[in-house]
């Protein structure tokens, strides 16, 4: 990797590392990283937690024991399995409409995921792009998108979120979509602030005086450099993500029924407080296990990858 | 300190005009209000008529025009569903409602936040900080409003009615709904302030206190929580935004009377002049937070100078 024609030194992926940034040395990475994982009990059950709401999702047709959306208002709202009147098939017990919690959930898993990874990429990769072209060319572009990102960061998330998906309406797609826009903002102040430092850095200077073009100094030099703290806030997007579409979905304006979405799920239940608590208990803990899995992955790799970012924020 | 002053007004009121001008052309690209206030039965002239009673008829720049140049006398137009004056409208919901919510969450999320935050970091590795630790990525991790339901159903229904459920007007009723905005941000407060004065315990001037004799209660609260504060200061301006755009799910719960519910509300029914208004407010306290931010670090750290 370092035998092309601009390398320097002090490029990328070379000996010569900085103590401030953590610039990129992939096998000693690999090594750390495994060593960490091993001696961080935390992250072993985050990863683990992540792997099972995976598998969920995508066993999610063999696991389930009823269709998800099919209506059984003979069997509405049957108490979980331990409870007096529940029975074995209907574990979590049933909805309003007779339908099978546990199936709901195991599908709902597939939602959650699903717009919190697609609504993270599209928010990280226009941020990142944004942020390396405002930081590497600074002028006119850098005022233009910082200055959004300000009027951006004044709108309630949420209010945002809702006015767009007013306009788009709401479905799978949009809410991936609104969710992925709001977000970028992030990403391009961190890339960013990281890339105007990395630019005024010797190994950079060097590429450049020895006639690297912008795209070649950028991609080898700069993007590998951005990649550790874009990594780790991208993990705690997701996990915010997760929660922001449950909110758009309880507040009625998220994925469309009868998919079912545990925020969707939420928003059933709360009418029911008295008589189906488990209507509203378990797309919780759903919730919460699935976003403390990825916190507890995110604060590993923050420890991993960015020593500098601070723990807690 | 007067030209930051000046630059920062600047640049807040640019801010809010963006927002205003976002807000103005989004919420018309909803679609059409005057639909909405007909009965099913009318027909296009109906229609047509109402629109050009609301003024939606002209042309779009004529509409910001106006609208802009309104905005400095506090005008908003008049609501679409309850035919009064938006700004008023929204300032009502904003107090006492939204700001005894807001201003209760903060406190608390604040206040507790610095004993457990200071008692986790002295005691780190023991028992209480793993338990605070444990806590803090629980609440940290679930949705607000998924912990404001648990909250009813154990005071409001396990309990039988402890605390109210719904509605608003005693200290009774603020408790659930401020307990439930607060928990996210003191959660993030204690890891602040943990991890903030596990830092400044190891410096210096911390030793030499120790090291002159001053009592361990006068180091940790006079000598290091002064410097473990800056951070807690940033978040809880911020956090005082998220909270603000939290309220939008937490009224909801419980059905509590302020802005962002009167917000939620008016989306569906497409009432711009009521949602402009709203957001417009939201902008503004926005923006004035994060210039009281700015001022206060030079109060807690005079190292930092305003430019």
């Amino acid at each position: 990797m370092c035998s092309t024609r601009w390398s320097t030194r002090e490029c990328a992926c070379g000996d010569a590392r900085e103590p401030a940034t953590s610039t990129v040395h992939p096998g000693a990475l690999q090594v750390t990283w495994l060593m960490r994982l091993r001696s961080d009990a935390a992250a072993v059950i985050g990863l683990l937690v992540i792997t099972a709401t995976v598998l969920t999702a995508v066993f999610a047709p063999i696991l389930s024991p009823a269709d998800p959306i099919k209506n059984q208002l003979l069997e509405r709202l049957t108490p979980p399995m331990w409870v007096a009147g529940g029975t074995a098939r209907h574990p979590l017990g049933t909805d309003t409409l007779g339908r099978d919690v546990t199936s709901r959930l195991l599908y709902g898993a597939r939602v959650s995921l699903v717009v919190g990874v697609s609504a993270v990429v599209i928010a990280g990769l226009v941020g990142v792009v944004l942020g390396l072209l405002a930081g590497y060319y600074r002028g006119w572009l850098d005022d233009v998108l910082m200055r959004i990102g300000d009027v951006q960061l004044a709108f309630p998330v949420l209010v945002l979120a809702i006015a767009l998906l007013a306009v788009a309406g709401a479905s799978l797609l949009t809410v991936v979509l609104v969710l992925g826009v709001t977000g970028w903002i992030t990403y391009a102040r961190i890339v960013r602030g990281e890339t105007l430092s990395l630019a005024a850095r010797d190994f950079v200077e060097a590429a450049r005086a020895m006639g690297a073009p912008d795209r070649h100094v950028i991609w080898r030099h700069i993007v590998p450099n951005v990649l550790p703290p874009v990594t780790v806030v991208a993990t705690f997007s997701v996990a915010r993500v997760v929660i922001a579409e449950a909110s758009l979905s309880f507040l009625g304006l998220g994925i469309p029924p009868p998919a079912p979405s545990w925020g969707a799920m939420l928003d059933e239940g709360r009418n029911y407080l008295t008589t189906g608590w488990w209507l509203a208990l378990f797309p919780g803990l759903a919730i919460l296990f699935l976003v403390l899995g990825i916190n507890l992955v995110g604060d590993w790799l923050r420890d991993a990858l960015d020593p500098r970012l601070e723990r807690g924020m | 300190m007067r030209s930051f002053l000046f630059r920062r007004l600047l640049h807040a009121v640019f801010v809010i005009w963006g927002v205003v001008t976002v807000v103005f052309f989004l919420v018309r690209a909803t679609g059409d209000p005057a639909a909405f206030l007909v009965d099913q039965t009318a027909t296009q002239e109906e229609i047509a008529h109402m629109r050009r009673m609301l003024g939606l008829d002209r042309p779009l720049l004529a509409q910001y025009a106006d609208f802009l140049a309104a905005i400095p006398r506090g005008d908003f137009g008049t609501s679409l569903r309850e035919k009064r004056p938006a700004m008023p409208m929204v300032l009502e919901h904003l107090w006492p409602a939204t700001v005894e919510l807001s201003a209760a969450a903060l406190l608390l999320s604040t206040l507790l936040a610095i004993p457990l935050g200071v008692i986790s970091a002295t005691r780190r590795n023991r028992a209480a900080d793993h338990v605070s630790r444990i806590a803090s990525l629980l609440l940290q991790s679930m949705p607000s409003f998924w912990l404001g339901l648990m909250l009813i159903l154990l005071f409001a229904v396990e309990l039988g009615g402890l605390l109210p459920a719904y509605g608003s007007g005693s200290l009774r009723h603020l408790i659930l709904p401020a307990v439930t905005l607060a928990a996210a941000p003191l959660a993030q407060n204690v890891r602040l302030i943990r991890s903030g004065m596990l830092e400044v315990l190891q410096q210096d001037y911390v030793r030499t206190a120790r090291a002159k004799g001053v009592l361990e209660r006068g180091v940790i609260y006079r000598h290091a929580l002064r410097n473990a504060a800056i951070p807690v200061i940033t978040v809880a301006g911020l956090s005082l935004g998220f909270m603000l755009s939290g309220t939008v799910v937490i009224e909801t719960v419980f059905s509590w009377p302020g802005m962002g519910r009167l917000i939620v509300q008016a989306v569906p029914g497409r009432d711009f002049p009521v949602i402009q208004a709203g957001v417009f407010v939201f902008a503004v306290i926005f923006v004035v937070i994060n210039l009281l931010v700015d001022v206060l670090y030079t109060v807690v750290d005079p190292r930092v100078r305003l430019r």
